[in-house]
């Protein structure tokens, strides 16, 4: 590992969030210890109702953890007032969610620019930097559509441009690619290495495994703790001819 | 494989060249691993067993790699019997189960242990095949097959999540 990534972007310590009292008590999140390099690709893995969702909301600032510490640089997200947490969601982080989350009435240009008009920054800066986003997932040239006008992969391509508006610290990415096919899922893999080479920290939740191959490292998450961590680096043992089963005209 | 290079000589009489050609091209990455000489070792083969026959090219100078080959009615209908065949690869999956059953009944080793350990080499070989996939082009035929690898893999992750989810539980109990 190298310096630049010893110190963590994000950070969690005793990170709790229950529901209930007494013996009716849930730990959705239960002690979850975590930390994040930067440019560190993290997936956390687990079945559906394990508490990933939940954590990701707690990452973010969209829930109140009940114990424990959030830290995103410098910034302890826990103790935070609402206002200072929409300030900061709006301008360090950006969310990527499975139902894409785009205003359907806006254009894919509109939507882009949106995060970075709330966060200040002049109507032409705004529409610039969406027209580079844009450009980076390749929807130049859809960026007057409509969301109904864009097949389920653009739409999510539109939202991963939205979220990288104000140049977040962290891009949080709920199921990112839940509702699509084999193919937009590719491009959105295709667009998530290309963040990770330019160097963005992205924190995962997923259940697909396409998604979690291509992290750095997998957490794997039951019943709101965390039961087991790989680093992905390495080679595979198993040749690509193998698994298709071609091993040469002999075989 | 035979039949492959058959099906090949069935759209056309060809050189060994141009079959090696089309197969780099429906393999893409995959077909590293074939080796130059392999096509006219099988062409030999298939010429000895009376299902492809040769051709000389005329005008070009006498060479192995100028030959021509195309199928004879007996390599016709090994195609044909081929293509209407219903074989499949067989899964492998009878030796890791045991491998689990077997570990935990000597307490040889932790079955989840050996589980995760597979999940890791999984998880590499589809971090592997997507990385092909993301770099052929739209809907070539590599890419194709390479979908292929990425959903087996998909499938043996989520029968390795069962296997976890068994053994814990059995471990739970003992």
């Amino acid at each position: 590992m190298s310096d630049s990534t010893d110190a963590p972007v994000l950070r969690t310590r005793g990170l709790c969030l229950e529901y209930g009292k007494g013996a009716g008590l849930v730990r959705a999140v239960d002690d979850v210890d975590l930390r994040v390099a930067t440019g560190e690709t993290v997936a956390v893995m687990g079945p559906s109702g394990c508490g990933k969702s939940t954590l990701l909301h707690l990452l973010g600032g969209l829930d109140k953890p009940s114990h424990g510490e959030v830290w995103l640089a410098g910034s302890r997200l826990d103790q935070m007032t609402e206002k200072g947490l929409a300030r900061l969601r709006r301008t360090a982080i950006g969310f990527v969610f499975q139902a894409f989350h785009l205003m359907d009435e806006l254009t894919a240009t509109e939507n882009v620019e949106l995060p970075a008009l709330l966060a200040g920054r002049s109507p032409r800066a705004a529409r610039e930097r969406a027209a580079e986003l844009l450009e980076q997932v390749g929807l130049t040239d859809r960026a007057a559509h409509l969301p109904s006008a864009l097949s389920g992969g653009q739409r999510q391509r539109v939202a991963i441009a939205r979220a990288l508006s104000n140049d977040p610290l962290v891009v949080l990415a709920d199921e990112p690619t839940g509702n699509l096919d084999s193919e937009a899922t590719l491009d959105v893999l295709r667009l998530f290495e290309a963040l990770h080479a330019a160097g963005q920290t992205l924190v995962i939740v997923t259940h697909d495994a396409r998604i979690a191959a291509t992290a750095d490292r997998l957490i794997s998450m039951r019943d709101g703790a965390f039961v087991d961590e790989t680093r992905l680096t390495g080679g595979a043992t198993g040749r690509l001819a193998d698994l298709a089963g071609f091993a040469g005209l002999d075989g | 494989m035979q039949e492959v290079v058959l099906a090949m000589l069935a759209k056309e009489p060809s050189h060994g060249y141009g079959l090696r050609t089309r197969l780099r091209n429906a393999l893409g990455p995959l077909g590293e691993a074939m080796n130059d000489g392999q096509i006219y070792v099988m062409l030999g083969r298939l010429e000895k067993s009376g299902l492809v026959a040769t051709e000389r090219a005329e005008v070009l100078p006498d060479r192995s790699d100028r030959k021509v080959y195309a199928l004879t009615a007996a390599g016709q209908q090994r195609v044909a019997d081929w293509l209407t065949e219903v074989s499949w690869p067989k899964p492998d999956l009878a030796e890791f189960h045991l491998k689990l059953v077997t570990a935990a009944a000597g307490r040889l080793a932790d079955p989840l242990v050996i589980v995760d350990a597979q999940r890791r080499e999984l998880l590499l070989r589809l971090r592997d095949a997507q990385r092909a996939a993301m770099s052929e082009p739209d809907r070539s035929d590599a890419g194709l097959l390479l979908e292929g690898v990425v959903l087996r893999l998909q499938a043996d992750l989520r029968w390795l999540e069962a296997c976890e989810r068994t053994w814990t539980g059995r471990r739970g109990r003992s």
